[in-house]
């Protein structure tokens, strides 16, 4: 034994907060575009086995089916209670100046041109991406993702395509619905409660709503719809580490999904306006 | 299923010494971590062939390169004549449609009834009207002695011996010229790792099959195999038949069997 103890190495510096906020932020924005990256790889493979036999429709059809029809009943409800709120608060603010008259038309442009496409979204969003992502994440960490692999059979393809094709089909379609429930609920508030004439309300919202605000509902809807389903399925297709990971994912697909939507709908904005 | 009726085996009638599988000089990292460091092994078509070694030596990772759901840093591996490290997606799915695997736990569809799940590859693969998939789905469950009742069950409704058996089902109804095993004993009781191993014989005396078995069972490597590797720290260190295995002088084959044959 020797008489000397080695000298204690002096413990390592703490990092000060601003090093730690850097640190953090470059991290995030690594993780960020590779995110970003996997997300446009990912678009690539679905664009390319989409067009590639064989076609599989019943795995569409069931898609179609959870995506949009399964989401009526919620989007229906959401879309009469945002026209029929709408209505009510834009109606307050109208009558300060007696101009009552514009509240269909504010209701129109406004559910036609953003909430109905936004709000459809959302509601897709939480309840068919979420269930997306838990049951590729479930299916990725039990092996089934391999298994369909060792089977010749291609994941993307049998399991990605469908889903994303429903996003991209499905959203537009539940667009339309949202703004159609939406303006009922809004008749029902502005004629039924407020005392507008129904031919006031019908003809000022003819007179304002031009095809050009539907469509830019449509397409913010296709594209809100496309984005979704693509990051649910891309953090559910990559999920690890048992349970925990499919749940860590599935909340990170939620959040990327929700933020993606306002972004997109305000670059899409710019791009129409 | 009847049992071998000699533990000695070699490729089956029919069968050559033509390398299955061969592997050459593989090697794989992930991140900082080397998990295959220079592989090189040949599987005899016919022959079963188990790749024994402790738990994180590389087995399952050396398992999914032989059939191309991960791509090596260098290396080739040769499937039946064919190098499949440079294919794409599309010739994989050709060269998987020679391949059955038994995952560890099954990995059955737990969307899909036992029926649906061993029907899959035949809906998939074969134009067979319905009533003949039916046909064959019920004598291949047969043979696992899975009774009629089990058909309409879900994965999650059956025990861990009965999943793997329908995963060996669904993994050998093509027909397929390689079936490989990832832990098919693990978490097991000894009868029912008796009727695995049984299961494992008869796929390879019966349909002819080239068998991979991944496993840290010992008692079940030698049941089955007329070869055996072994990996430790990312190499093969012996690899031969299993009583050479068994005189084998390299300290972690030694180490790795006593643990075994220590008490026994």
């Amino acid at each position: 034994m020797t008489s000397q103890t080695p000298s204690n190495p002096a413990p390592a510096r703490e990092p000060g907060i601003l090093t730690q906020s850097i640190s953090n932020f470059g991290k995030g924005l690594i993780d960020g575009v590779n995110t970003l990256g996997g997300l446009m790889m990912m678009l690539a493979d679905v664009a390319r086995w989409s067009v590639r036999r064989p076609f599989r429709m019943a795995n569409l059809f069931a898609q179609l089916d959870f995506v949009g029809v399964g989401s009526i009943f919620i989007v229906s409800l959401t879309g009469t209670f945002t026209g029929m709120v709408f209505a009510l608060q834009t109606s307050e603010a109208f009558a300060l100046f007696d101009a009552e008259s514009l509240v269909g038309p504010t209701v129109a442009l406004t559910l036609s041109r953003e909430l109905a496409a936004v709000f459809s979204a959302l509601m897709v969003t939480m309840r068919a991406g979420s269930a997306m992502c838990t049951e590729l994440g479930t299916m990725r960490v039990t092996e089934q993702v391999d298994a369909l692999e060792t089977m010749a059979v291609n994941p993307v393809q049998y399991l990605l395509v469908p889903r994303v094709l429903a996003g991209l089909l499905m959203v537009p379609a539940l667009t339309m619905l949202f703004l159609t429930t939406g303006m009922v609920g809004a008749y029902l508030i502005a004629v039924g409660t407020l005392g507008i004439s129904p031919g006031t309300f019908i003809s000022r919202t003819q007179q304002w709503l031009v095809p050009a605000d539907i469509y830019e509902g449509l397409s913010k809807g296709a594209v809100f719809g496309l984005s979704v389903a693509l990051i649910c399925c891309y953090k559910g297709f990559n999920a690890s580490g048992g349970a925990k990971g499919v749940g860590q994912a599935t909340t990170e697909a939620m959040v990327s999904s929700a933020l993606s939507i306002f972004i997109l709908d305000f670059i899409l904005g710019i791009i129409w306006h | 299923m009847a049992a071998p009726e000699s533990t000695s085996r070699g490729p089956g009638p029919g069968t050559s010494a033509t390398p299955m599988i061969e592997i050459v000089d593989l090697h794989k990292t992930f991140g900082e971590t080397k998990v295959l460091t220079g592989i090189n092994l040949k599987v005899p078509a016919g022959s079963t062939c188990v790749i024994l070694g402790g738990s994180g030596s590389g087995k399952t990772v050396l398992m999914k390169h032989m059939i191309g759901l991960l791509k090596p840093d260098s290396g080739k591996v040769i499937i039946d004549g064919e190098d499949i490290v440079p294919m794409g997606a599309r010739q994989l799915q050709q060269v998987r449609n020679k391949f059955g695997m038994v995952f560890q736990a099954a990995a059955l569809f737990d969307s899909m009834t036992v029926f649906e799940n061993v029907a899959f590859p035949l809906r998939e693969h074969t134009k067979d009207p319905e009533d003949v998939i039916h046909q064959k789905v019920r004598a291949r469950l047969d043979l696992m002695g899975l009774k009629p009742e089990v058909e309409g069950k879900f994965p999650s409704d059956l025990s861990g011996g009965m999943r793997k058996r329908v995963g060996l089902a669904r993994a050998t109804i093509l027909g397929p010229k390689i079936v490989l095993y990832d832990e098919p004993t693990t978490g097991l009781d000894p009868i029912t790792t008796d009727y695995v191993d049984e299961m494992i014989l008869a796929a390879q005396k019966g349909l002819g099959v080239t068998s991979v078995v991944i496993s840290h069972d010992i008692a079940s490597a030698f049941n089955v195999a007329d070869q055996i590797a072994f990996l430790s720290k990312g190499v093969i260190v012996e690899n031969g038949p299993p009583d050479q295995l068994r005189e084998s002088q390299h300290p972690a084959v030694k180490v790795f069997l006593q643990t075994w044959f220590g008490k026994n």
